[in-house]
């Protein structure tokens, strides 16, 4: 056992490996301390703030209150008993329930898009490089600029949607889109899948120029039709990519704030767990008890994320089966 | 902001060179004033301030904020939370001073002798236990816009109550789409869920006899059959003499409904009146104002309190110059050439006899009888829970409007949720 070890070791008893870990520590520290500063930091601050009974008038000045923010038990001198805090708040749960919801259909159709746009984007074709580059436009308009842009083409009297489908004759009167609660998810989960489906297409083109075209070219020599090429040979190739892609997004639709503010800010139909949780913080003044939310809402996501990993088994370190 | 004391630090450096020249004892700063922008307001108020300018040598830097108070209460709210030197002033709504309070210099003693001219009512708004937190520069109260041409082509008075309204407005759409206006509506308003729902909301309850949400005294009093009327009525008029997006319009929406010429009611504050008699605007000179109806005739007109003022924050590092600017815009001089330029009303009470202003302005004496109708949002009661009051109150009444529920349980549920934020005491 002993023998093969002095063949590595250098002066001062550190192996190479253990160099270069070393190194390797050196040049990751100014980056783990800045990680520390921007999102630990903040993030062991808000739990502590939903902890407290801190209010925005006064930041420093938060006594310690246990878990009341997130539930306590009140009894009121009549006697009866009652439930206060985020857990048994109904806005709070139809909140997580928006936001679950505009997830999971935001989610699920810019997959199915972004996956048909990128198939078309992998053909060999004239001018491809341009069509890549303009498709991913709406990606790259800020989206407090688009909100605002789809505001006005949603406006119920001077915008153009409305204008467009009644002259083809789609809608017989005038819809307010953003207005009605009916409406109002319909009109952010379509500015959404505008905005964010060639963010998509760009994952999934990039898994599919992985895949060796020689497979292709066998299957096109057994004759195997289309369809079964696409679910049997590219799927499974870009399924791994394909995921890392759905949590990206899923990360990105759990918390969406920004979108929503612009489009429907005070809609309960389509308020969010992040729009709340501001609410709080802000405008109420109640900022340990909005603390509390951001704290929950951090906590669904991680159990979100940490569920999606263990059940699809996505390989994050990029290190492939071995 | 650094590029901003930079300039400032440089504009300085240049002002004492030049006071050395000269030998004046002046010391020019850069000041910077945080307002929000509606209509023209923002352009208006380099003219305003410009005589201040030059008195003083100082210069104002207005930074422009979202048309929705809702926007620029939160965004205040932050800065000030962090202390932020980088604004002075602060123009703040009427109902904010409970809230904002802690954060802005006491102006009881600087404003000793300018305090007195204005309505009492309001300084006492802007006064939390014996703090002046901000000095009014101009008022606001609503009033109802009508078509004079529409009204007099169809042979319909002015409408007295709500339901004369809702009458006249059908017929003037009915006649207008037969007309080939297929996009003309009878009456518009702020419908969206925030704070001006909030104050289109109060006027119906009030102007029913229903009460004004929560009373002085702090008792929750939103719940009751004539608030019930209200609702209603105003459920009403969404999809038949208002459209539909009404529900997502603000200020500013409704006045471009009403400005490009269709609509033959509008309810908005005093500053539509100027814009709409604008050169661009394809209403000027068809339009004329009034007081908002009433429930039933023998109940009294509301306009729900609006207003500005000019606050000076504890963190400024030009306090004193700030302070100097403020006891400016809540002048005469100021407030005058504000009511002339901007339709504002002015808050000190001999402006509305003064004759210049009659003449440019000839609403603005009308609007004196408007203003004495005014009814305040419950901010003074309900204190730092001002915005989630109103939050849960518009919450209700757009539900209502958008048909989730009907009126009567919608405010049932108000006011139970409303005694449990209340809990003990506001």
């Amino acid at each position: 056992m002993t023998a093969s070890k002095p063949a590595i070791a250098r002066d001062g008893g550190l192996s190479l490996q253990q160099q270069r870990q070393k190194a390797a520590f050196w040049f990751l520290a100014p980056m783990l301390i800045a990680l520390f500063c921007v999102a630990a930091w903040p993030l062991l601050r808000t739990v502590w703030f939903s902890l407290t009974d801190t209010s925005l008038n006064n930041l420093y000045g938060g006594k310690w209150i246990g878990f009341d923010n997130y539930l306590r038990v009140q009894t009121l001198s009549n006697g009866t008993v009652r439930y206060k805090g985020t857990l048994v708040d109904p806005a709070w749960w139809n909140a997580v329930w928006n936001t679950l919801r505009f997830s999971v259909v935001s989610v699920v159709c810019e997959t199915v898009l972004g996956l048909i746009v990128a198939l078309v984007l992998n053909a060999e074709f004239k001018g491809r490089g341009l069509v890549r580059a303009a498709i991913l436009i709406p990606w790259a308009i800020p989206t407090i600029v688009s909100a605002k842009m789809w505001a006005w083409m949603l406006n119920d009297q001077y915008g153009i949607l409305n204008d467009m489908a009644l002259n083809l004759g789609l809608i017989s009167s005038k819809i307010a889109w953003t207005a009605t609660t009916d409406t109002a998810m319909y009109a952010v989960l379509m500015v959404d899948i505008w905005k964010t489906t060639p963010f998509m297409a760009l994952l999934c083109l990039a898994g599919l120029q992985m895949v060796p075209r020689d497979i292709y070219e066998a299957a096109k020599i057994d004759g195997i039709n289309p369809v079964k090429v696409f679910f049997k040979i590219t799927l499974p190739l870009i399924r791994p990519a394909l995921m890392v892609a759905v949590i990206f997004r899923m990360l990105d639709a759990l918390r969406i704030f920004d979108l929503i503010y612009v489009l429907t800010p005070n809609s309960a139909a389509t308020k969010t767990m992040s729009v709340i949780s501001r609410e709080n913080l802000i405008e109420f003044d109640k900022f340990a008890y909005g603390s509390a939310q951001s704290t929950l809402l951090f906590a669904i996501l991680a159990v979100f994320v940490s569920l999606y990993i263990w059940l699809g088994k996505v390989d994050l370190s990029g290190e492939g089966g071995k | 902001m650094s590029s901003g004391f930079k300039n400032r630090a440089l504009r300085s450096v240049a002002a004492v060179a030049l006071v050395s020249a000269l030998g004046t004892p002046v010391m020019a700063e850069e000041i910077f004033y945080v307002s929000g922008s509606v209509g023209k307001a923002v352009e208006n108020f380099k003219t305003l301030v410009k005589p201040w300018e030059d008195a003083t040598g100082n210069t104002v830097t207005i930074v422009p904020m979202p048309a929705s108070t809702s926007d620029q209460f939160g965004q205040y709210r932050l800065w000030l939370a962090a202390g932020a030197t980088d604004i002075d002033l602060y123009q703040t709504d009427v109902i904010w001073a409970p809230q904002l309070a802690d954060h802005f210099v006491d102006m009881s003693e600087a404003a000793k002798d300018l305090a007195p001219t204005h309505f009492p009512s309001i300084i006492e708004s802007q006064t939390v236990a014996g703090k002046l937190v901000a000095l009014p520069i101009f008022t606001d109260a609503p009033a109802l816009y009508y078509r004079k041409d529409l009204l007099e082509k169809y042979g319909v008075a002015v409408p007295k109550t709500w339901d004369e309204l809702t009458a006249a407005a059908t017929t003037i759409q009915e006649g207008e789409r037969a007309a080939g206006k297929g996009d003309f509506w009878g009456y518009v308003w702020q419908g969206n869920a925030y704070e001006g729902l909030t104050c289109d909301a109060l006027e119906w309850v009030k102007s029913f006899g229903g009460g004004q949400i929560v009373e002085a005294d702090g008792t929750i009093s939103i719940n009751n059959e004539k608030a019930v009327k209200a609702l209603e009525t105003a459920a009403g008029w969404v999809g038949t003499i208002s459209p539909e997006g009404v529900l997502a319009y603000g200020e500013e929406e409704s006045r471009g409904v009403w400005q490009t010429g269709n609509a033959a009611f509008m309810r908005n504050w005093p500053y539509a009146y100027t814009l709409g008699n604008g050169d661009d605007s394809a209403v000027k000179g068809l339009f004329d104002v009034t007081t908002l109806p009433v429930g039933a005739a023998g109940d009294t007109s509301a306009a729900t309190l609006g207003g500005w003022n000019v606050a000076v924050s504890k963190y400024s590092k030009h306090q004193d110059v700030a302070i100097s600017l403020a006891l400016y815009l809540a002048g005469p001089e100021a407030q005058k050439a504000r009511a002339i330029s901007e339709s504002a009303l002015p808050t000190i009470v001999a402006l509305y006899d003064d004759a210049d202003i009659a003449a440019a302005q000839p609403i603005i004496p009308q609007w004196k009888e408007v203003f004495l109708n005014a009814v305040p949002r419950p901010s003074a009661p309900t204190l730092g829970k001002y915005n989630e009051v109103s939050s849960k109150f518009w919450s209700a009444v757009h539900e209502t409007l958008s048909g989730n529920g009907s009126a009567a349980d919608n405010l049932a549920g108000l006011e139970a949720d409303l005694a449990d934020l209340k809990g003990d005491a506001w």
